[in-house]
This record gives structure tokens, sequence and C-alpha cells, in this order.
């Protein structure tokens, strides 16, 4: 394999496996702060039981998290140099921003929240959880703003001498549609995950009759997250949509594998075959859909992958006659409906738990329970395989019409050295996925701990010498 | 004062922020052999730095965010040409940022041991590496203009080397300093943050590594003049560095002034990052083939409009972000030691019992 082919693998192993984890932490931060502040108001020790249950889980996550992303912030330069040299003065900003901004925010923030516990009186130590809450949300708004970016370049304008993209506009960078749109959608989904990992928890617990006045109210809590967001995750979705068909549209015709152009699209919902164009096979369509989803109106006309691919050799003529401008389809089209069909899953769980343990009652049996202890992989599997679509779906660009993929690798990069850096991440990231998992489920066994101290600050402030109120 | 020189200023001030404040908790991790002869020693010393490393090693996220930003080319030639050293790099904070938050979660003595020997190599390892890096940013290294890549020359300028040509003898003694002085800069800071037997015990390692550091550092610093650009500033510099240094010695060694010795520890690598910045100004990096083929802050920065746009931005969030970091340590600035531990980590001496119904 070349160092460009593995340069891809790489980005995509590490980029899948880093937003594992920022999901989860995106969602959770916000629950447990929630957890807290109930606590807080109404002095139930239930929550405070719940936020370090939940906290605890946070942070083995978090930790995760943190580490895996200092590799994406490297990769950039290492694997993809030409890309780096040709974006730098645009791209480079909103990435300085996530370091200001929101890195130092969250990563303080949540240290104090840590170890804080007896440091700093009950108010500002709540206080403390939100601004890491806010700090991951705002990571989150800058990285989008600048993958919009690639997706649709704006607010820039090509150096004639140097052919590189020189920033003109930065509000039209931080604050275009793409980047909103990717925004809401994105948290929505990552409230979907964090809900359904409350939820399924919970209901574990509550059938395993562990601390069941704990968490009982768990569930509500997070089957209603998973149903608010699902509801958002589809009007986000439907926005997304709308200006996708405008702003990519081979994306679009590739998660539908429509290889012509025609009006009133169906959507189709599974088909057989190969999906190359000809063999093909739709054997649930929904006559007219495509054409609404994209854009409205069930008889409006949708562009399809062979009139794009005509219509891009003649836009960029660079590339020669045989230029791909074709996404790899059975990703798009299977990403695609991973994505819609696992999200919708988490929300029928979260219709069934809501009834099933409605009052006082619990079901009982073990396809529930192993149901509960699954069904966070489910919108995470989901997460993943939207995101999968959606890089893969810009493909053989790396910014839309601007550079492809193949044009942005490091033009000295070795195969070896690649290969070493591939392997190392990867037994790393694997090692660390079980040590995780284990230590998730650890965690979960040893159930939220018994409260004995409410105040630790007061009892601090008496003697100067107690025991630390948290230590690792 | 043009926008390039600003920049160029601002990435060595985020350098010099990483430095001194990862440089403590790298070097409190690398001692923790030395220093942490049994378990509760090490905790003692690992609970002194957990508060705080999260927030320091934001620092070369953000220096590495605004290198990329404010000097793309730059950013994009040192990171693809010293690929294998940055993996190495990245390995080690992946090893040691998981061991704290996980070394704790299990209370066995081969768990403990296995995340200790991760914290130990994950902080050795990017403590030698960044002396490396530097010292072939500003020592120079193989970089040459690459056909078929950017139009322009500045663009066109490639790391062309190998991993062994990044450990050359004088990237080498810079990395050893670098290792050296973290090392005894943790042991300086553990003096200041615990009492008791580790604070006496990081005195002592403090006095002898530090000796040791000071060594390396006047080699280092006194070689790196056959380099500099401005030998006229960077001689006195590195001079100034010594004294500190020596002042943070003495003080450590009189025992009395820890915060002192603390900020004179710091002050040295300011004045040595200081040091190696002057002298590669206003290269951003040397190339050992042709002076023509260096990168500037001139060649590899970008354009006004970005430049303007993220000084803003900094300008208004730098004074943010240090007061509420200097607050955290404000918050945590208690002395710790072997008592204040409690007996099972994260259960804060018995007062959140793990509930055991239904086991």
């Amino acid at each position: 394999m070349s160092a460009l082919d593995l340069s891809r693998w790489q980005f995509g192993i590490t980029t899948v496996y880093h937003f594992l984890f920022v999901p989860l932490t995106l969602g959770t931060v916000w629950l447990v702060a929630g957890f807290q502040t109930a606590w807080f108001r109404t002095g139930n020790v239930k929550y405070l039981q719940l936020t370090k249950f939940f906290g605890k889980l946070l942070l083995i996550n978090f930790a995760m998290g943190v580490v895996t992303g200092i590799v994406q912030e490297f990769q950039f330069g290492m694997n993809w140099s030409e890309y780096s040299r040709f974006v730098g003065d645009v791209f480079g900003a909103p990435l300085a921003m996530e370091g200001l901004l929101a890195f130092f925010l969250e990563s303080t923030f949540l240290g104090l929240w840590i170890f804080g516990w007896d440091r700093l009186p009950k108010k500002l130590h709540l206080s403390t959880i939100w601004l890491a809450a806010a700090g991951t949300a705002l990571s989150a708004y800058f990285i989008l703003a600048a993958n919009a970016w690639m997706q649709h370049p704006v607010g820039y304008e090509i150096d004639p001498e140097t052919g590189r993209a020189v920033l003109n506009d930065i509000g039209a960078v931080l604050f275009q549609n793409t980047a909103t749109i990717a925004f809401f959608h994105t948290m929505a989904a990552s409230f979907l995950v964090s809900g359904a990992g409350v939820a399924g928890v919970a209901a574990w617990m509550v059938m395993k009759n562990r601390q069941v006045d704990v968490f009982r109210p768990a569930i509500k809590v997070g089957a209603w997250t998973i149903l608010v967001s699902a509801v958002l995750v589809s009007v986000s979705g439907d926005m997304d949509m709308k200006i996708m068909v405008e702003q990519q549209p081979m994306k679009v015709a590739a998660a539908e594998a429509i290889y012509e152009t025609q009006d009133a699209a169906p959507f189709s919902v599974l088909s057989v075959g190969d999906l190359s164009g000809d063999t093909a096979t739709d054997i649930i369509a929904i006559p007219g859909l495509l054409s609404w989803l994209a854009t409205g109106d069930a008889n409006a006309e949708v562009q399809g992958i062979n009139n794009l691919q005509q219509q891009y050799l003649e836009e960029y003529p660079q590339y020669g006659p045989e230029m791909n401008f074709v996404p790899y389809v059975p990703i798009t089209y299977w990403g695609f409906r991973l994505m819609i069909g696992l999200g919708m899953l988490a929300a029928l769980y979260a219709l069934w738990v809501l009834w099933a343990f409605r009052g006082e009652r619990t079901p009982r049996g073990r396809f529930y329970t192993a149901a509960s202890a699954g069904i966070v992989l489910f919108p995470l599997a989901g997460i993943s395989a939207g995101w999968i679509f959606t890089e893969m779906g810009r493909q053989p660009w790396i910014v839309f019409g601007q550079q492809t993929t193949a044009d942005g690798v490091s033009p000295l990069l070795s195969a070896t050295d690649v290969w070493i850096s591939m392997i190392g991440f990867t037994v790393v990231y694997a090692v660390l996925a079980v040590i995780e998992v284990a230590l998730l489920l650890r965690q979960v066994k040893k159930g939220a701990p018994e409260v004995v101290v409410e105040d630790p600050f007061e009892e601090a402030k008496k003697d100067d010498d107690k025991q630390l109120y948290f230590a690792y | 004062m043009d926008l390039q020189t600003i920049w160029f200023i601002l990435i060595a001030v985020l350098w010099i922020g990483y430095f001194v404040l990862d440089g403590f908790d790298l070097g409190v991790g690398m001692l923790l052999p030395i220093i942490g002869k049994d378990d509760l020693r090490r905790r003692v010393m690992i609970n002194s730095i957990a508060t705080v490393w999260d927030g320091n090693e934001v620092w070369l996220l953000t220096a590495g965010g605004a290198t990329f930003a404010a000097f793309p080319l730059w950013y994009s030639t040192m990171f693809s040409g010293y690929y294998l050293a940055l993996f190495l790099v990245l390995f080690g904070l992946i090893l040691r940022g998981v061991a704290f938050e996980y070394r704790g979660k299990k209370d066995a003595v081969a768990w403990r041991r296995r995340w200790d020997a991760a914290i130990v190599v994950g902080s050795a390892l990017p403590a030698l590496l960044f002396g490396v890096a530097f010292g072939n940013v500003v020592g120079g290294s193989p970089i040459e203009p690459v056909a078929g890549t950017q139009p322009d020359l500045a663009g066109s300028l490639n790391y062309t080397g190998n991993l062994l040509d990044l450990l050359n003898p004088f990237s080498l003694v810079l990395g050893l300093m670098t290792l050296t002085v973290f090392m005894a800069h943790g042991a300086i800071f553990l003096a200041l943050k615990t009492s008791g037997e580790v604070r006496e015990a990081s005195r002592k390692a403090a006095l002898r590594i530090g000796v040791v550091a000071a060594v390396v550092a006047v080699v280092a610093l006194l070689w790196y003049q056959a380099y500099s650009g401005n030998v006229a500033f960077t001689l006195p510099l590195a001079l100034l560095a010594a004294v500190s240094w020596l002042t943070a010695l003495g003080l450590t060694l009189r025992g009395r002034r820890d915060g002192w010795a603390f900020v004179f520890s710091s002050l040295t690598i300011l004045l040595a990052v200081t040091t190696l910045f002057v002298g590669l100004f206003p290269n951003v990096m040397v190339s050992s083939i042709d002076p023509a083929f260096n990168l500037t802050v001139e060649n590899a920065s970008s354009q006004q409009y970005t430049l303007t746009v993220m000084t803003i931005v900094a300008v208004i969030m730098t004074p943010i972000v240090l007061l509420y970091q200097g607050w955290t340590y404000w918050v945590f600035r208690k002395r710790i030691s072997t008592s204040m531990i409690p007996d099972h980590p994260e259960a804060g001496r018995a007062d959140d019992r793990f509930a055991t119904a239904g086991h």
C-alpha cells in the first residue's frame, strides 16, 4: 500500500476511534451537570450519587478522548502536510481558537470539578462542571466549523501566486450554515448516545435490583434525553440534507446510489446487489421520498451520480478525463442507512423503557438486561456510521472542489513510516479499548457510592490536615 | 512591530508556557521511580500534579494550533518532517494521560506497576524528544525544495532527512537538556507542593539532578551560540539562564524558600526557551543545506487578515486563560503529604463508601 492509502487508513482508524469517546463526553457532561444541579437545588442525595456514578464513567471516557484528540491535531501536519500548507491560512484559525477558547476551559474546569469537592464551596464547585461542559461544546463547535469548511469552503480566496487558500471572512467560516447545522446535528446525536448510556445503565441496575431507588429516576432522564434528541437529530438531519443537496449533490446521490438524474426520486430503504449502478435492486423503496427529503418537494429533480461525474469532468478539467469524482458508493449508501437505523433503534428502546418501567414496574428477563447493557452501542455505531458517510462521501476531495485527498498527503512520507505509526496507534488503541471497557463495566458494577459527607468543603475548612476528599 | 513578529513572540510564549508547566509534570512523571520508593509516595507525587497536568498539556495543543494558524508552512514542514519523532511523542502522551486516570482504578500491585511504567516512559519520551526537535529547528536540519509540490519556493520546502538525521549530536544534547532540566524542575515543584518525606527526597533529587542539568544546559546553550543568529542577545540570555538556575538550586539547598526556588527554575526555562527563539529569529526553521531554504517569519506565515483575527482572539483570551488557570493553582495550593492520601483511591477517607448491596 502507498503512503497515501496508509495515511487514509490511519486517519480513518484514529478518527473513528477518537470519535467513540467524544459523543459520549459531549452529552454526558451536561447530564452529569444536570444531576449535580438537581442535587444542589433539592438536596436529594440520590442526585449526588447519580452525579458521582455517571461522573466516574464520564472521566474514564474523557481521558481517552483527550489523549486520542492530541493525535488528531498533530496528524494534519504529519500525514497531510500538502493539505496543511494549502489550507493553513484558513483552517488553522478555528483549530487555534479551539485551543484558546475551548481546550483550556474544559481541561481546567474539569480538573477543578474532579478534585475540588473539598476545595470549593458547593455552588462554585457546581459551576465548574457547567463551565467544563461549555468547553466541550465550544470545542465541538470549532472543530465542526473547520470540518464544514472542508465540506463547503467559504470566506476565502486563492492566492494567484502560491495557489493556496487565503482567509478573507472569518465570520463566513465560523457561521456558515454547513457549520451551524453540523453542530446542531452532532450535538443532538451526542445527547442521543449519552441518553442511551444513562438509560441503559440505569435500567440494567434496576433490573438487577441494585440501588433501585437511586437508578429508577435516571431511567426516565435517559429515556427522555433520547426522545428529545431523536426529534432534534431528525430536524437537524433534514436541514443538513437540504443544504447538502445544494453544496455536495454527489454525496446525496452516493448516499442513495442514484445513478441517473430523476424526478420524484425514491428513497431506498434496503437493496441488494453491488450498488455499481446497473445491478443494484431496491427491495424496499418509498417513491418520491428522497426528492422530498432533499428539497421539500416530492416531485423535484435529484441529480444522479453519472450526470454529476460528467459535470465535474467539465468543471475540473485539470484532473484529466480519467478522474473519478464518485465516492465509494457501498460505504456511503450503507453508512447513511446505518446512521438512521441505529439511531431509530435507540428511540424505540427509549419508548419501550418508559413503558416497561412505568410506575414501579420492572420488566424481567435476560433479553431486556442484555438489550439495556448493549443499547449505548447502537447509537454510538450510528453516529460513527454517519461520520464515515460524511467523510467518505466527500471523496475524492479533501477540500471540496479545491484539493483532492491524494494531493493533500505529505509528499515525502514513506510507507514504512506510516506502517510503523499505524500499527503503533492501532495496537495501543486496541489495548486501551479493552482496558477502558473493563474499567467502565467495573465501575458500573460497583454501583453508585453511598454519600456519608455531603459537604466536604465545610469539613476541610475545620481541619487543615484532613485527608484529601478525592485523590488518585 | 509587524504581525509576523508578534506571532513569532506569541508562539515562543506558548512554548515557554508549555515547557514551564508541562515541564514540571513531565519531570514528576520521570521521577516516580527515583523519589517514589513506595506506593504511598508515588501517590503523593501523582496527586501533586493530578489537578493541573491536563490543563498544562493544552499549552502544547495551543502551540500546535497557533503554529498551524500563524505559520502554516512551519507547521507543515516540521510535523511532516519529524514524523516518527512526533509519533513517539504522541505515544508517550497517550500512555501517561491514560495512566494518571486509570492507575488507581484497580487495587492490584501489578496493575499499578504497569501504569507507573507507562507514566515514566510516557513522560521521558516527550521530555527528550521536544529538546531534540527544537535542536533541529534552531540548529538546522536538511530542508530543501521538493519538485512537484507547491509552485512557490517557500511552499515547496520540505524536510528531506530521516529519523537518524534528527538524532544529531547537538540536538541530542538539547534533548538531554530538556530531559534533565524538566526532571530537576519537577523535583523543585515537588519540594514546593509536598511536605514530609516526599519533600525531603525531592530536594535531594533536585540538587543532584540539578547539577547534572546545569552541566548539560551550559554545554547545550554554549554550543548553540555557534548556530545562533543573534549572539549579542543569546549569549547574555544564556548566562542569565545559568545564574537563574544556580539561584534555584541555591534556594533548594537552603530549603526555606520553595516558592522562590520554583520561580527561579521556571525563570530559567523561560530564559532558555527565549535564548533559542531569539537566536532563531527571523527564521522559524533553519535549513542545513542552504540558508536560502530557511523558513522565516516572512515566507512561512499566514496572510495579514488571518494574523489580525488571531491576534484579536489571542489578546482577549490569553489573559483570561492565565487568570483561571492561575486560579486553579491557587485553589489547589495546599502541600500534600503521605498522611493526606486516602487509603483507597477516589474514595476519600471512606466518606464515599461503595455500596456492596447485590454482591
